[in-house]
């Protein structure tokens, strides 16, 4: 495949226009095809088979009858146009096929023509049309210009959510031999090794021994980073990024700080070192479960009383809103704590009982503000009460430091926009549609920025902070203004040395 | 002529009931494996009623999303919903007392079911977006209910239908007895397109009324911590043994 060309950044302006339509403005934009190896080792068919349009739409009649919310979605679309403006990458490239009604259209025409009477027999007049090899093309394209972000079921009148129409189709996409590479690649390396990185066991002690030392170096007290302790009170799952990336790393050194603060017994698992679950951006049920279930394993190896989760967005949504169903149920753990638990629950909980205590002015060089991850704030919770995942990281934030600042209000919380790079799309072959799908975002970054001049964005994401470290530059800002919400805790928090 | 109306307001009516209760069974009886309700969404079920209230009555979502969308939408759908209500007095004997008091106002509602299904219009041709997506149906569907609209509205300003024959006629569907219509075009027409209208809605877009029902990102409590959810075909998947007895299952 050829380099991706090169691209116009898009230009920020005082607020966020609606670009007009321009048809095929990203029809060049595809990720990598999976390769056969790829493939097979999560259970699909190595390349594009012979009769895939039989199978893809017999798949496709398989997933109505497996998925509610497809079945419904499929059916109660009534083009509308309320969703039209609300995808980032829409707003970023004025493709009309990444406006998520059109995007559903893709299959929902499909699914006319074979499986409905209006589409049977009045293809025309309902939109409806055949499975032929330019529709696959449109799919892989298209299907991999979705973040899976939910932004436009929010606006949806019927809470239609194109996320679900993106994961079926990459099913049957990856049904009949047309995988991406990103994704299939990496759940194959969890299946084997246990996280996305393919990092083997004792790499990560190596890595983890080396964080104890640099802590102990920089703070002058011994923070450990346990691997495989049975007997822990506490499994951390956390994305295989916090291992090794930047700024993840401090966000790790931050939560580490906040367990040997408080006194909880903790360990990561060599099992199940990876807390994202890429399962889910293919929509493949079997394959998530498989990555869920290495957590359930670790739990009862480790013999540990809770899990809880590290930043991480997608795997938020799979731990809050999935585990329990494909891994559980957990009544091996104690039942006073929710699982899994997130680790800004954990570290808020400590706040509101007194047993940590964090100094603000430690991050008073720093003016900061929240970038809500789109899996956190539209398909999972914190806390007891609903919206507590805007509430929860905020109060952590605002007690960490002093300088806090929303961004606009129509891009925060509910209505936040996705980085760019989430639900399988944060690899470089893609880096064309990253950039202009975070143009959203930054807009809203540079409207705070200029206001209330911010130093640094704090994300609760692995992949929010990768894409962002990559992006940010391209929008004029630097690299390293991204941070960890848990980078910000560390830093401010009040260590005993002789803990 | 009063015959064959009846027959067709029959057979219409009855794909119209039979063809979406075969879809609302097909969607009550579709699993939905997964919690996806798009939070923040309601913790208890008493939650769910009203946030699903508040989409049915207000469009709340829509709302949010666009404000001519909402303001046509609502205004055709609420005017449609008072029309429906206040046909009623073609149905009672003697007329319920709240529809004897809706009925007066049904020209309002007509013409704000118009109002609003031109700026419906107006919006697939005006916004390129809009357009983009919008199919043939789209813009028929549309044109199919101003006709409706403006048959209804057309007999109640100027080409007036014997509204005691017409009574009777309801009646006698009720009944189950053929009664007379003589031939008023208009009236012919409207009782046709509505048959018409019946007639299509299981196999169209409009299927979106029953399906906001049903959709999970709407309809499901956010409790998934709480409560295991898991549907019979992911039942099935499992084999760890683990799970069922706590305390001696620690590996």
């Amino acid at each position: 495949m050829a380099k991706p060309p090169k691209f116009d950044v898009p230009e920020l302006g005082d607020y966020t226009v609606t670009p007009p339509v321009m048809p095929d403005a990203m029809s060049h934009s595809q990720p990598f095809v999976a390769k056969a190896t790829h493939q097979e080792a999560i259970g699909f068919p190595g390349e594009l088979i012979d009769n895939w349009q039989e199978v893809a739409i017999e798949k496709l009649g398989e997933l109505t009858g497996k998925y509610r919310g497809l079945q419904v979605y499929l059916d109660s679309c009534v083009k509308c146009g309320a969703c039209t403006d609300k995808c980032h990458y829409f707003l970023g490239t004025g493709d009309p096929k990444n406006m998520p009604v059109a995007r559903q259209d893709l299959l929902r025409k499909v699914y006319r023509r074979y499986y409905t009477v209006a589409g049977k027999y009045f293809p025309k007049l309902v939109g409806a049309e055949d499975l032929t090899k330019d529709v696959l093309d449109d799919w892989y394209k298209y299907y991999h210009q979705c973040s899976q972000c939910r932004r436009c079921s929010v606006y949806c009148p019927y809470g239609i959510d194109t996320a679900e129409v993106s994961m079926a189709a990459r099913e049957i996409m990856d049904s009949v031999g047309l995988g991406q590479k990103y994704c299939n690649e990496i759940i194959g390396k969890v299946h084997k090794i246990g996280n996305n990185l393919g990092l083997p066991e004792a790499a990560l002690a190596d890595t983890l021994e080396g964080l104890e030392e640099d802590v102990l170096e920089d703070d002058g007290v011994p923070v450990k980073f346990p691997l495989d302790v049975k007997g822990a009170d506490v499994l951390l799952v956390t994305p295989s990024a916090d291992f090794f990336a930047e700024p993840h790393i401090d966000g790790l050194i931050g939560y580490a700080k906040v367990f040997h603060q408080a006194g909880l017994s903790w360990t990561v698992s060599s099992h199940a070192s990876e807390a994202a679950n890429f399962g889910l951006f293919i929509g493949n049920y079997d394959n998530m479960r498989k990555v869920a279930l290495r957590i359930r394993e670790a739990a009862l190896e480790l013999g540990v009383k809770r899990i809880v989760f590290g930043e991480c967005g997608h795997a938020w949504r799979v731990g809050y809103s999935f585990l329990n169903t494909l891994a559980g149920p957990f009544d091996f753990l104690d039942s006073n704590y929710p699982v899994p638990q997130h680790i800004v629950e954990v570290t808020h909980d400590l706040i509101q009982q007194g047993r940590i205590k964090l100094d603000a002015e430690a991050n008073d060089d720093k003016r900061v503000t929240f970038h809500d991850s789109c899996n956190v704030a539209r398909a999972s919770r914190m806390g007891s009460k609903a919206g507590g995942q805007f509430v929860l990281p905020r109060e952590i934030i605002k007690a960490s430091c002093n300088h806090f600042y929303e961004m606009p209000a129509n891009t925060v919380e509910e209505a936040t926009f996705c980085c760019g790079g989430g639900g399988g799309l944060l690899t470089d072959d893609l880096v064309e549609l990253r950039v202009k799908g975070a143009m959203p975002r930054m807009q809203a970054l540079k409207e705070v920025h200029d206001q209330h001049n911010i130093t640094h964005m704090a994300a609760i994401c692995a992949i929010c902070k990768s894409q962002f470290s990559k992006v940010l530059p391209y929008y004029g800002f630097e690299m390293d203004q991204i941070i960890s919400v848990h980078q910000l805790v560390g830093d401010a928090l009040i260590m005993d040395t002789e803990h | 002529m009063g015959t064959v109306i009846s027959v067709v307001l029959y057979l219409t009516l009855g794909v119209f009931v039979v063809g979406t209760l075969r879809r609302m069974m097909r969607y009550a009886s579709t699993p939905a494996p997964l919690k996806i309700p798009t939070t923040p969404a309601p913790t208890t079920r008493t939650g769910v009623v009203f946030r699903l209230g508040r989409e049915v009555v207000f469009f709340e979502s829509l709302f949010k999303a666009s404000k001519w969308t909402w303001l046509f939408g609502w205004l055709f759908h609420a005017g449609l919903f008072f029309v429906l209500l206040a046909h009623l007095r073609y149905f009672t004997e003697p007329v319920w007392w709240w529809v004897a008091i809706l009925a007066p106002f049904s020209p309002y509602f007509g013409f704000m079911m118009l109002i609003g299904l031109a700026g419906l219009l107006a919006r697939r041709f005006l916004v390129d977006r809009v357009r983009y997506i919008s199919a043939p149906s789209d813009y028929l569907m549309l044109v199919f209910l101003m006709a409706i609209a403006g048959s209804g509205l057309l007999m109640r300003f100027e080409l007036h239908a014997d509204i005691v024959q017409v009574k009777q006629f309801a009646l006698g569907l009720l009944a189950f007895e053929f009664a007379g219509l003589s031939f008023n075009p208009v009236l012919i027409l409207h009782l046709l397109l509505v048959a018409v209208l019946m007639f299509i809605f299981p196999f169209s877009k409009l299927l979106h009324a029953p399906g906001l029902f049903f959709s999970p990102s709407r309809n499901q409590v956010d409790n998934p911590r709480e409560r295991r959810h898991i549907a019979r075909w992911a039942k099935s998947l499992e084999s760890h043994s683990s799970g069922k007895s706590s305390g001696n299952s620690r590996g």
